[in-house]
């Protein structure tokens, strides 16, 4: 019979009906969502929040949907679900219980809708028609708002990292280290030349030690790396003297055929700290009352 | 833009006051390339502090303008290379082989002071 309806009255009767849920979940409002919190709780979802936070977050949800219901809009979904976010991934809840939660809700009002219409099944069938796509689309804004904010995370961190990998200290006049720790990539390997040029220029140095003990793994990739990043140094006016080549890299460079000839290499960074101190003409001397110092720790 | 050639004691510097095109390139080149030899100087410092840019034909031309030098008598060296700049080079596979680089003009002028220290050609 509906199907002989024309689509204006369908339309108009797809309206009342969405208000008609409004109304329902609106009325049932209490009910539902301490349903939704039980089973939450039941399910282990809810660890970590206090009895109040679980409170006033079930009911800002649970209208959030509602309103999303009754308009179609969906921007404070997006909003709230930003925020959550937010705090979620600060606070350490897992996608699971975000999540869970949220399917728990999909489920409480899909049961009540069940038991309203359970005997006129077509007016389940269309109610379910308007309810599902609201249900999912609020759920995938929720996991899609969870997601970037682990990516925006992982991003800050990671920029955090090559900020703390790469520093570039200036141990005499004119003299710099660079301790490089860890893979050098492409993308590493340019943030570390870029920020060791700019040191040369603030702190006018004129050697740099550059000390790679603490990289795993050289092959011809990495090697031109280093050997651009000594380039590049040396059109700045810098020498760069390359210490701690392990006995494995020495060999793959070889192996690799890697012409190494134009590098300033030095055993291990106290060598080469001595070089550039020739270089430089500084000359280190111990003083005879350096005993001072064993006598001064007793006092 | 014509680029500035100041004598100073028994240098000569060259200090860059924009950016060079193709032509000013090899002006430059021609006009130190000569001056050496006018002035009897024993170094040249060519300032490049402004450049933001150094191509291919700017780097051989550099690179020949000192190698000419030194058949003249003197010493080059270039000055003021941007860390930008220098990065790009390098990537670039651009290179100034044999040609002394510093810092900044101070720096550039105490490089040529030791390398031409032992020059008794003036007494």
């Amino acid at each position: 019979m509906k199907k002989k309806k024309t689509n204006e009255q369908a339309d108009k009767s797809s309206t009342e009906l969405r208000q008609e849920l409004v109304d329902h979940f609106r009325e049932k409002r209490e009910l539902l969502r301490h349903q939704w919190v039980e089973q939450m709780i039941s399910k282990g979802l809810l660890a970590g929040l206090t009895r109040e936070e679980i409170e006033t977050e079930s009911m800002t949800i649970y209208d959030t949907c509602i309103v999303c219901l009754e308009t179609g809009e969906y921007d404070g979904a997006q909003t709230y679900a930003i925020r959550m976010a937010e705090r979620g991934v600060l606070r350490g809840m897992t996608s699971e219980q975000i999540i869970g939660g949220l399917l728990t809700l999909r489920d409480v009002y899909g049961r009540s809708l069940f038991e309203r219409y359970q005997h006129d099944m077509e007016r389940l069938s269309s109610a379910l028609d308007i309810y599902e796509p609201v249900a999912n689309k609020i759920l995938s804004i929720v996991a899609l708002a969870f997601v970037e904010e682990r990516e925006k995370v992982v991003r800050q961190q990671q920029e955090a990292i090559q900020e703390l990998s790469t520093p570039v200290l200036q141990v005499r006049d004119q003299m710099l280290i660079l301790p490089i720790i860890g893979v050098i990539d492409t993308h590493r390997a340019r943030q570390l030349t870029e920020q060791l040029l700019r040191t040369i220029r603030i702190s006018r140095a004129k050697v740099v030690v550059m000390d790679i003990t603490g990289v795993p793994g050289v092959d011809s990739k990495v090697a031109n790396h280093l050997v651009q990043t000594v380039d590049a140094s040396q059109l700045m006016g810098a020498t760069v003297i390359v210490t701690g080549i392990s006995p494995e890299i020495a060999q793959t460079l070889v192996t690799l055929g890697v012409d190494l000839t134009k590098m300033n290499t030095v055993g291990d960074l106290q060598g080469g700290i001595e070089e550039a101190d020739h270089l430089l003409g500084y000359k280190v001397v111990r003083v005879e009352s350096s005993n001072g110092f064993i006598r001064k720790e007793k006092v | 833009m014509l680029v500035p050639i100041l004598k100073q004691g028994d240098y000569l510097i060259a200090s860059v006051q924009s950016e060079l095109s193709d032509a000013d390139l090899l002006k430059l080149r021609d006009d130190l390339v000569s001056r050496v030899g006018e002035f009897r100087s024993r170094g040249v410092i060519v300032d490049v502090t402004i450049l933001d840019v150094m191509d291919s034909f700017a780097t051989r031309t550099l690179r020949s303008m000192a190698h000419m030098i030194m058949l003249r008598g003197a010493k080059t060296v270039i000055v003021g290379i941007q860390p930008e700049v220098a990065f790009s080079m390098v990537q670039l596979g651009l290179k100034l082989e044999n040609v002394a680089t510093a810092l900044d003009l101070e720096e550039g002028m105490a490089l040529l002071d030791r390398q031409t220290k032992g020059d008794t050609r003036r007494g």
